[in-house]
């Protein structure tokens, strides 16, 4: 654990600034075969990606919107007018001094590079389409960890890179991902060698600057047996008039014995459609942690996901979704039961203020020919405003005698007792509000690591702060 | 003016019915009032009224803290310059430790950008938590989460002993403790008595008055007080019940 307490940037206005646009490399607006072309020229990737890509833009294309069971607000995404790539520079640099002006003030201002000579073991910084930045620290690399944006890692590292990309989360999976299987450009690449325990966290840090654009990274993690890492992703972006697209595809393997602590705090503008799919392979003994907290985006849709497929694999998703005005997080999690005696543990806690809504997406299936297996699901929504809504899906599947599963969930609501009682000690009514929902959060961020949860705070305490009047 | 609280010609609806009636009085620093009645007589809708909550509209009146209005504060602000009210039925608030919500009490009374000294602020906690008897574990849990009656109230007799209020009201409570948390609450009080504090006790019974003696006992009937005198008085009304309020308010007994 870092001793010290570094400060993350997730205030929602410390992101909306930007710089002058000068990419060296444009493919132009809207999507066809020749953009995926640009992107393989660009990167100088081989023929079979460039397949693999163009086959991922027919599959996009003759999937339709899921707007049968998501929100009718995807429809105003236009692809035709959108940008999907836009790189400065198709290298990363290893030394902050070697990043262009503009990005590397860009990332200061984010508090980027002081992070990493705090407390991380190794950074990555994409902005727009490529990572500008992109290093290890050296006594990490030497216990053969490797870290690295995913472009490289196809190039260099094809026989680990190509056994697992796509497998966890295949093209079709849905129509968002194979958006993404034919589009993407940056995101990490990471492997841990069997055993190696990465004391310090790597953190990949996402930030979006042009406008009219789609960021389409793509992270591959794979932890070897009796390895651990622990991933942290950030995320800003300059408020536009018009939608930006952000849309990701995020694997994980965590082999036998194996432990992976994916870590998220993501606080786009309030312009950004957030689209993301999330998954992650647990083999024997094996636990992935995925911690995701949404309080950016005009509309999320993320629901990270677990497959257990070797015996007693723990997947655990811990979450908290902050909707205000005008925004929407759809978010949940999937627990695929596939051995005996995996266990699951979803707990996602959503407030929602003002007109904000958000909405809790649950899959927990468990066959017939499992024992052994538990489940655990609780969810709990708070409502600030009478306006306020949520909704919760879940969707348990359990087969089988030796399975159990439990699912609690709750809606409640800030009271105005509740807010007179505070104010009569002498709060007023945003520090009571605030007060209030970190109370609601508390038994979830105190299983955070501490600089997550002190920023959640105070996150939390500007966002109460603002919604009253 | 100063080193009182001065209630002139109150007059507070609940909806658009009359509740306060044209009340007056006057609590010295120093002095613990009580006030007795029957239910539905406007008691607590003095103390609510006071304190500013939201459903209880003021129609005409006054009240001074030490000379100063405060009817037209919000109620936090009223908190601040010295009023403090222990609740007849206190809110729970999930999530948040009881010593959070003090130090945040306590932080909200300081100059922007300043924070308690946690050392000092733990010292000053457990000094009033032994003193109200209240076991230490009790910081960690949540405000009132899952309390019993006795601990509510002497729940928030500590925060009043941590506030240090000017002026306290105290609604109500003795309602729902057994004789022996009843004791400790009104032990607590009677350690927090001192010439800067100025008390009213507001109950339904003479019972609590055994344990904290007050300099002045109002009867307060359909809104307004009725007849004021020492403690001899809250005796007297046990004895002869509230029908003898109705006499003395001029209302026929039925």
């Amino acid at each position: 654990m870092p001793t010290e307490t570094p400060t993350f940037d997730i205030d929602r206005d410390k992101g909306n600034f930007r710089y002058d646009e000068s990419h060296k490399y444009d493919a132009g607006v809207g999507l066809n075969e020749g953009v995926i072309d640009y992107i393989c020229d660009a990167k100088g990737e081989d023929d079979w990606i460039r397949e693999w890509r163009k086959k991922a833009l027919k599959v996009f294309e003759s999937k339709p919107m899921p707007t049968h069971w998501a929100s009718k607000d995807l429809e105003n995404i236009i692809f035709e007018k959108i940008r999907y790539y836009l790189a400065g520079d198709t290298r990363s640099k290893k030394s902050w001094d070697d990043v262009p002006d503009e990005v590397k003030q860009t990332f200061e201002r984010l508090g980027i590079p002081e992070n990493e000579r705090k407390f991380l073991a190794g950074v990555e910084a994409q902005f727009d389409s490529e990572a500008a930045y992109s290093n290890i620290k050296d006594s990490v690399g030497k216990q053969g960890v490797i870290f690295m944006g995913s472009t490289e890692g196809l190039m260099k590292h094809p026989e680990i890179f190509r056994k697992w990309f796509g497998k966890v989360i295949p093209t079709g999976d849905n129509k968002f991902s194979a958006l993404n299987s034919a589009t993407f450009s940056g995101g990490s690449f990471i492997y841990v060698p069997p055993g190696v325990k990465v004391s310090h966290p790597l953190q990949a840090y996402f930030r979006i600057n042009a406008e009219n654009f789609g960021q389409f990274e793509r992270t591959l993690i794979i932890a070897d047996e009796g390895s651990e890492v622990t991933y942290m992703e950030g995320c800003t972006a300059p408020k536009f008039d018009t939608a930006t697209l952000h849309s990701a595809v995020v694997e994980l393997v965590a082999l036998p014995g194996a432990k992976i602590e994916y870590i998220t705090v993501q606080n786009w503008s309030s312009n950004v459609f957030n689209l993301v799919t999330k998954r992650a392979i647990a083999h024997e003994n094996a636990t992935v942690k995925w911690i995701d907290c949404n309080i950016g985006s005009r509309l999320t849709m993320k629901y990270p996901g677990v497959v257990l497929k070797g015996r007693k694999a723990r997947g655990e998703v811990l979450s908290i979704a902050l909707a205000n005005d005008g925004q929407h997080q759809d978010t949940g999690a999937k627990m695929i039961h596939a051995a005996d005696e995996t266990t699951s543990n979803i707990i996602s806690k959503s407030i929602s203020i003002g007109k904000g809504r958000s909405t809790y997406r649950g899959q927990v299936h468990m066959p017939k020919n499992l024992k052994g297996c538990k489940n655990n699901t609780e969810c709990d929504a708070l409502l600030i405003n009478d306006n306020s809504r949520t909704d919760t899906y879940p969707a348990i599947t359990v087969r089988g005698d030796e399975n159990s599963v439990q699912h609690e969930a709750s809606v409640s609501k800030v009271s105005a007792e509740q807010i007179f009682y505070m104010q009569q000690r002498g709060l007023s009514e945003g520090e009571a509000m605030s007060l209030s929902v970190n109370g609601f959060v508390n038994d979830l961020t105190r299983q955070f690591p501490m600089e997550y949860s002190v920023e959640l705070k105070r996150l939390i305490e500007l966002e109460m702060e603002g919604s009253v009047g | 003016m100063s080193n009182t609280l001065v209630i002139t010609n109150l007059n507070v609806s609940i909806g658009d019915k009359p509740i306060l009636k044209d009340f007056d009085l006057t609590i010295p620093k120093g002095e613990v009032h009580a006030i007795m009645g029957p239910n539905g007589t406007g008691k607590s809708t003095l103390a609510k009224a006071l304190a500013g909550h939201p459903d209880y509209e003021i129609t005409s009146g006054e009240a001074l803290l030490d000379g100063e209005s405060i009817l037209d504060q919000e109620p936090d602000e009223r908190s601040r310059s010295g009023l403090f009210m222990a609740f007849q039925y206190p809110m729970e608030i999930p999530g948040v430790t009881i010593a959070n919500f003090i130090r945040a009490a306590l932080n909200a009374r300081l100059p922007e950008g300043e924070e308690l000294n946690a050392p000092d602020y733990y010292k000053a906690l457990y000094a009033k938590m032994d003193m109200l008897q209240i076991d230490r574990k009790f910081t960690s849990r949540a405000v009132n989460d899952g309390f019993s009656g006795g601990e509510k109230k002497r729940c928030e007799i500590l925060q009043m002993a941590m506030l240090e209020p000017k002026y306290a009201v105290l609604d109500e409570t003795d309602s729902g403790l057994d004789i022996d948390a009843l004791k400790v609450v009104a032990e607590g009080v009677n350690n927090l008595r001192s010439e800067n504090l100025g008390v009213l006790v507001i109950t339904h019974y003479q019972r609590l008055l055994n344990y904290i003696v007050p300099d002045v006992v109002h009867v307060m009937y359909d809104g307004r007080i009725v007849k004021s005198g020492d403690k001899e008085l809250a005796v007297e009304l046990e004895e002869k019940g509230y029908d003898w309020v109705k006499e003395l308010a001029g209302e026929p007994v039925a």
